[in-house]
């Protein structure tokens, strides 16, 4: 680990690991030593109830939520240290939200094209190439300039994961991307996630669907209260689960 | 033309001493009018910009981490906000201005750095920045957090998602507010009248004290020339908020 985090990380080590990480929102601690790893190319999903600690997880990978104690690698870089370049982070990261949190005062495509324009300064021609490319990639042509405000929310969550992915990252996030969505938008949500993992693109998520967890993940973790009770690969996780707080939830949701 | 409308006024007036347009048929007081509103314009303008500017320092200041920055703000805000405006200008003239340095451009008079016209920028300005802020606060504060944490996630800095994102919505958000300060402001620059800032009401006092029978032709003209000025600020500003108008995107921008 220690070689890891002195930039020496190499694909065959874990992309984002976590080891005994502690989070306190004031009196209330919400992760309560996570750890786990994940390598290149897996697709890992988080699930569990509400208030288990999923999206604050999540959320201290990027380092939107700093952590109290405990360490998050990514691709060897401590996402605690106080002198972290949270701009190099971000770089790696992307990070899909529940509420896609789109410009609604940009187009489409202006969305897509802004964070390469402003952050990595690359020419306006070629991230705009990029970024036509990406919203053809997540089914969008035609739409490039339409406001958020005009699209469907299936159509904003698939603009903000065209928009996270226009810089780059190594590894997506995503928070509950489909628990805002209408039942027949959240399809073609998970069929761009899908189509991604399936290009060998690192993801977490953080979902509550579960047909969708068993079918792309390569691993399932599940969170109650702070730690994780249990954990395994879809087909074990959801026809064998041990834990009992794990078995209830099963249980209640499927 | 012009000579004939002279001629009109100048029989008006003999007719009806209530009615002497003086400033119509006599030069000099003409040049006096149109000085005012020159001034007026001006004083106008430039206060304008400068509260603007004021209002999106001061409020992105407010959501600076030290204490110390956010309670000099918030100091400044109750100071400007809670105090009449007539009360400031003579604050800042009659007693700031004695303590500014003088200088001394012909060698025999010394004269303050800082004039009258100069106080009047600098305290209204600050009067309807106090107010700014407040505005801008309120409209930062309707853009979402997720909104922020979204461009930060996207590796923008503070500064670059207050820019292009956060200040575009919240401005937004702010034009009806800033719309009526600014209205407000405009009208306000008429106490400069009291630090003897040569203004358009500054002038016209001074005319229908020199002409009283030219009283009432003075109070028609200060009308009309607010009523025209104010008019094309407002229409200006809802202009530009219709402009501002995101498709699909709230209410705002009045429609």
């Amino acid at each position: 680990m220690t070689d890891a985090a002195n930039g020496n990380w190499t694909p065959d080590l874990p992309i984002v690991s976590l080891k005994d990480v502690h989070k306190s929102f004031g009196d209330l601690e919400v992760l309560k030593g996570i750890s786990f790893d994940v390598m290149k190319g897996e697709v890992i999903c988080i699930i569990g109830p509400s208030g288990s600690g999923k999206s604050t997880l999540i959320r201290c990978v990027n380092a939107l939520n700093p952590i109290d104690s405990g360490s998050i690698t990514v691709e060897g870089q401590e996402v605690n240290d106080p002198k972290l370049d949270k701009l190099e982070l971000r770089k790696k990261v992307g990070m899909v939200f529940q509420q896609y949190n789109l410009f609604p005062h940009k187009t489409a495509l202006e969305n897509v094209m802004m964070a390469p324009v402003l952050v990595l300064k690359e020419g306006k021609a070629s991230v705009e190439a990029r970024a036509r490319a990406l919203i053809r990639k997540v089914r969008l042509d035609g739409k490039e300039d339409s406001f958020p405000g005009e699209l469907s929310g299936g159509q904003q969550q698939r603009v903000a994961i065209a928009r996270s992915l226009a810089m780059q990252p190594d590894v997506m996030l995503f928070d509950e991307v489909t628990a805002a969505l209408d039942p027949e938008t959240v399809k073609e949500v998970l069929v761009t996630i899908k189509d991604l993992a399936q290009e060998g693109m690192t993801c977490m998520l953080v979902t509550h669907e579960m047909g969708f967890a068993r079918e792309i993940a390569d691993h399932i973790y599940f969170t109650d209260r702070g730690v994780i009770v249990e954990h395994g690969p879809p087909a074990t996780f959801f026809d064998e689960a041990k834990d009992p707080r794990t078995q209830e939830f099963l249980g209640q949701i499927l | 033309m012009w000579d004939s409308i002279q001629t009109f006024f100048r029989d008006l007036a003999e007719r009806d001493a209530s009615w002497n347009f003086i400033y119509i048929y006599d030069d000099n007081e003409l040049e006096r009018v149109l000085e005012g509103m020159w001034v007026t314009l001006e004083l106008s303008v430039v206060c304008v910009v400068f509260s603007v500017v004021i209002g999106l320092v001061g409020a992105w200041l407010q959501g600076a981490r030290s204490r110390i920055v956010r309670s000099v703000v918030q100091g400044y805000i109750q100071f400007f906000r809670n105090t009449p405006p007539l009360v400031q200008l003579m604050f800042f003239y009659f007693a700031l201005g004695q303590f500014t340095p003088t200088y001394s451009p012909d060698g025999y008079l010394q004269q303050p750095i800082i004039s009258n016209v100069g106080w009047a920028i600098i305290s209204l300005s600050f009067f309807a920045g106090a107010f700014n802020v407040e505005i801008f606060r309120a409209g930062i504060e309707a853009v979402p957090q997720s909104t922020q944490e979204a461009a930060e996630s996207l590796g923008m800095s503070r500064f670059q998602a207050y820019v292009y994102v956060v200040l575009p919505l919240a401005f937004r958000v702010s034009l009806p507010a800033l719309n009526n300060n600014l209205v407000n402001l405009v009208k306000t620059t008429t106490q400069a009248l009291a630090i003897a800032v040569p203004e358009l009401l500054y002038q016209l006092v001074s005319i229908y004290n020199d002409y009283s029978t030219a009283q009432n032709a003075c109070m028609v003209l200060m009308f009309i020339v607010y009523i025209t000025l104010v008019g094309f600020l407002v229409f200006g500003m809802n202009r530009w908020e219709r402009r501002m108008v995101i498709p699909g995107y709230g209410g705002g921008g009045g429609r």
